[in-house]
């Protein structure tokens, strides 16, 4: 008998007496508050920052303002160009000396300040967690209540990968002191800029 | 009114003015209490260290004496929850069903079916803190629980504010157990010390002059662990406060 | 083998005050943490409770959603193979590492491979293996186990650490300052990930309407394991299967709150089929599971999702440390699942407990743990594994307590013991009570006495 089979026949044999249906889940909307401004509260205290609006010199300009240190600069969105390319073919370990990622996110929630990223937004997944900063662009007509509404999106049933990042990279495993920069990035900044806000970027690809 | 009275061995052997005081108080709030003589234990060493076995004999005997009885109190938090819930070495007959359900904790039967509405000979002008014990909180719910997202609630409370003059002061972690756990202080002594210490420093720190607690068992733990570290603190029972010791 | 002894350990825990005290206030301070963030959401009750039902629900009907899950992985272009315990899973899992050639395998914390022993397994058969949570490394490093499900090395100190570190990674000795050692740990890890063949995490949750599995990190550790290498193993205990997407709503926002007391975790990731060009392979293991979901008394304990609030609460575990437990689970959980690991290894882990049920009360699956704990006693007790001083000392308490003479000669006798024997004599090594306490002082008569002369009317 294979092992699959010893199991589940195992599990078949044991199993308790069948325990009624699941009710259905509620939302638990709350509507007092403004879903932005519960959004940004909930990022803040997660570690995470904003950044300013937008000004004549662009996503561009806003980045390098944010960042004027930052040597390689690679974008997974159209809107803003970088100084380093990457589509779905990049092996993720080339991605290594990235300092600042720069996506759009899906969506947010905001519950707790989370955005929705899979491999569409990312191109490649691991620039979320290569970068050494990220920054995120976030419609801000995009943000769901809480994870009851994001669980209903049908996006996690089609994307390989999809994940809710929530602020940066962050440990308290030494003594209970928080870092930020555990493992991944070191911070994260989001951008409240409505989709077709910013043109893409005008140059043509190298 | 006509009530059992339970008074647990180890109230009987070296707390025995707590017996007395819950005897007192009942009569003063114009209830029978009758002691039956030959009566020992519930059962709870025996049960708590999984042996059934052994627990038999002394249920079999708290059946015997309190069957006679509609209401059978005690002061004893977990004295009246090992009744209720985990009296069960015996057969159940109707007569252990009866014994089972009709025993209540002091501070519940005062509350929820006498529903004293004062206790004028009572006055206790000190600073107390209020030890409300694991099973009187989780398990017969005298009070809310800090865990549990819920309304506070605390019946002890709700009877001592009639006591003239207590002043309550709040220790930082007032839901922590204190370390007793019956067996658990003689076989995890260390743990066991080490939170009774915890305790009654945290109670100290709070300001308080009293530690009362309803169950006695509790206060045994915490009066040694205070005696050894020379704290000044004192200990008693909710039952004489209420009966009106000035302490 | 010993059994082992809980209360032991314990003695040495608390003698090192410095790290008793950090480790009681830090994990009490999650306690409280996980108490703003129920008390803040007013459904906190009724998700718990709709998150036991659903864990009750699929627990009960498991076969199916275990093969619904593995239908929907596969089709996804995962790998799903089974392992009924833990050298299968072992073996399976070296299989898959030598059939890619992979030499170096890093991995996200997974305490099932902990419970499976894994990682000297693959060793000693040349598989380096990189733990890249940061408690896990510290505790790799140092060659002991994690003592906490969430915090592996909470019971260490930055000093601890750092001499770790300077030891094995070429960190500067004596340096204490947490964030250079954090920063130490990114920059010796971030070549392995790197340059890994492989990548493995766990699991916290495995969805069977999709065929996904959810890893939840802070540090991002489990998705660079899992997106940058080529080849990611997921080991998953088969009681972590979920009907459906909309049912992981209730659980991620209880996990982390329950857990470190912060509404979701930093990275809450969710893996459905392997990236173009790399390959997924889940391995499902039994290890006992299956064998306690018919245990009528205990089966409820496969609700568990891992959180660590019980051992956070847990007033014994804050005072003397995973570690004294001697098994992969301790605190409150660890006492209800290991004693059917090793029946007589853990026989004394269910007296390590006071049933304050606080555990119970934290649980956000509502698992009943302090009435395991106390069915436990009874199962010891019943298979005859107690210490045989301790069995014969509740033979006789049993006996006296079960005859009003035998009872009432002892009360006098111990009164009297206690009155007239000399200090020494009752404060000593055979008495543990008066170890750290002062023993009562007998009155003049006991209660029984005073009714007697007081109340009884012939």
């Amino acid at each position: 008998m294979s092992s699959r089979d010893a199991i589940l026949a195992a599990v078949r044999a044991n199993q308790p007496a069948p325990a009624p249906p699941i009710p259905a889940i509620p939302l638990f909307e709350r509507t007092s508050r403004s879903l932005i401004e519960e959004f940004q509260e909930a990022l803040v205290s997660m570690g995470g920052k904003f950044a300013p609006t937008l000004d004549a010199s662009g996503l561009d300009g806003l980045v390098r303002s944010l960042f004027p240190d930052a040597a390689v600069i690679c974008s997974a969105t159209p809107e803003l160009r970088g100084t380093r390319t990457l589509d779905h073919s990049t092996d993720p370990a080339a991605l290594a000396d990235v300092d600042v990622g720069v996506v759009r996110a899906a969506f947010g929630v905001a519950e707790t300040g989370s955005v929705w990223l899979s491999e569409e937004e990312l191109q490649v997944n691991a620039l979320a967690y290569l970068a050494q900063h990220f920054v995120v662009l976030l419609d801000p007509t995009r943000i769901v209540g809480n994870l009851h509404h994001a669980y209903r999106d049908a996006r996690f049933k089609t994307a390989r990968y999809a994940v809710l990042v929530t602020g940066p990279s962050a440990t308290a495993d030494i003594e209970g002191v928080l870092i930020h920069g555990a493992q991944g990035v070191r911070s994260l900044t989001v951008a409240m800029i409505p989709l077709g806000h910013t043109p893409e970027a005008n140059s043509p690809r190298p | 009114m006509r009530v059992g009275l339970f008074i647990p061995c180890y109230v009987d052997a070296f707390f025995p003015e707590v017996g007395i005081a819950t005897l007192q108080l009942l009569e003063r709030l114009g209830i029978e209490v009758v002691y039956p003589l030959d009566q020992t234990c519930c059962g709870q060493p025996m049960a708590n260290s999984g042996c059934q076995k052994d627990a038999a004999g002394a249920e079999a005997l708290f059946v015997a004496n309190f069957q006679e009885f509609e209401s059978i109190v005690t002061p004893s938090g977990s004295c009246a929850h090992h009744v209720r819930e985990h009296l069960d070495a015996i057969p159940q007959t109707p007569a252990v069903e009866k014994v089972r359900s009709g025993t209540y904790e002091l501070v519940e039967f005062l509350h929820d079916i006498v529903k004293v509405d004062e206790f004028p000979w009572a006055e206790f002008p000190h600073k107390v803190g209020l030890h409300n014990t694991c099973t009187t909180l989780r398990k017969l719910r005298t009070a809310s629980a800090s865990e549990i997202d819920e309304p506070f609630f605390s019946k002890p409370l709700d009877l001592l504010r009639k006591v003239r003059g207590i002043e309550f002061v709040t220790p930082t972690r007032p839901d922590e157990c204190c370390g007793f756990g019956g067996t658990f202080s003689v076989f995890e002594e260390p743990v066991s010390a080490k939170m009774g210490y915890d305790k009654v420093e945290d109670h100290h720190r709070a300001g308080a002059q009293y530690i009362v607690s309803a169950d006695m068992s509790c206060l045994m733990h915490q009066k040694g662990c205070a005696e050894r570290l020379g704290l000044d603190i004192g200990f008693i029972h909710i039952a004489q406060v209420l009966n009106g010791s000035r302490g | 083998m010993k059994p082992i002894d809980h209360a032991e350990a314990s003695s040495h825990f608390i003698e090192a005050k410095a790290h008793l005290e950090f480790h009681d206030r830090r994990l009490w301070d999650l306690r409280m943490k996980r108490d703003r963030q129920a008390h803040s959401i007013p459904e906190w009750e009724e998700l718990r409770n709709l998150a036991s039902a659903i864990k009750e629900h699929t627990l009960s009907h498991l076969a199916d959603y275990l093969e619904e899950f593995e239908a929907k992985a596969k089709s996804n272009g995962a790998q799903v193979r089974w392992a009924r315990d833990a050298s299968e899973h072992n073996q399976i899992v070296h299989d898959i590492l030598s059939a890619h050639g992979a030499k170096t395998l890093v991995k996200s914390k997974s305490m099932l491979t902990e419970e499976c022993d894994m990682r000297p397994f693959l060793e000693t058969r040349g598989v380096k293996v990189i733990e890249t949570d940061l408690g896990e490394r510290i505790q790799q490093l140092d060659d002991e186990p994690p003592s906490h499900i969430v915090v592996p090395a909470v019971h260490k100190l930055r000093g601890d650490v750092s001499d770790v570190f300077a030891r094995t990674i070429g960190s500067e000795p004596g340096n204490n300052d947490p964030r250079y050692l954090a920063e130490a740990m990114r920059r010796d890890t971030r070549p392995y990930f790197l340059g890994a063949e492989a990548g493995m995490t766990g699991a916290n949750f495995a969805i069977a309407e999709t065929g996904s599995f959810v890893v939840c990190t802070n540090e991002g550790n489990a998705d660079l394991s899992a997106n940058v290498p080529k080849l990611h193993i997921a080991c998953i205990g088969i009681e972590k299967i979920i009907p459906k997407f909309e049912h992981l709503a209730v659980f991620i926002r209880m996990l982390s709150r329950s857990a470190l007391g912060s509404p979701i975790t930093q990275y809450t990731s969710h893996f459905r089929a392997p990236r173009s060009g790399t390959e997924l392979h889940i391995v499902l293991v039994d290890n006992g599971r299956s064998q306690r979901l018919g245990m009528k008394d205990f089966w409820y304990s496969l609700k568990c999702i891992r959180c660590g609030a019980c051992m956070n609460t847990c007033p014994v575990y804050r005072r003397s440390g995973g570690l004294s437990y001697g098994a992969t689970y301790s605190g409150p959980i660890g006492i209800i699942i290991d004693p059917a690991f090793d029946i007589r290894k853990y026989s004394n882990l269910p007296y390590a407990s006071t049933l304050n049920g606080s555990c119970t009360n934290v649980c956000p699956v509502k698992i009943n743990i302090h009435d395991q704990i106390y069915k436990w006693r009874q199962v010891m007790a019943e298979r005859n594994q107690l210490p045989l001083v301790k069995k014969e000392a509740i033979r006789i308490i049993g006996k006296v307590l079960s005859d009003p003479r035998l009872y009432r000669a002892a009360i006098s006798a111990t009164g009297l013991a206690i009155e007239r024997l000399p200090r020494f004599a009752i404060y000593n090594w055979l008495n543990p009570w008066g170890r750290q306490r002062e023993v009562p002082e007998p009155p003049k008569q006991s209660f029984r006495s005073w009714y007697l002369k007081n109340r009884r009317r012939q």
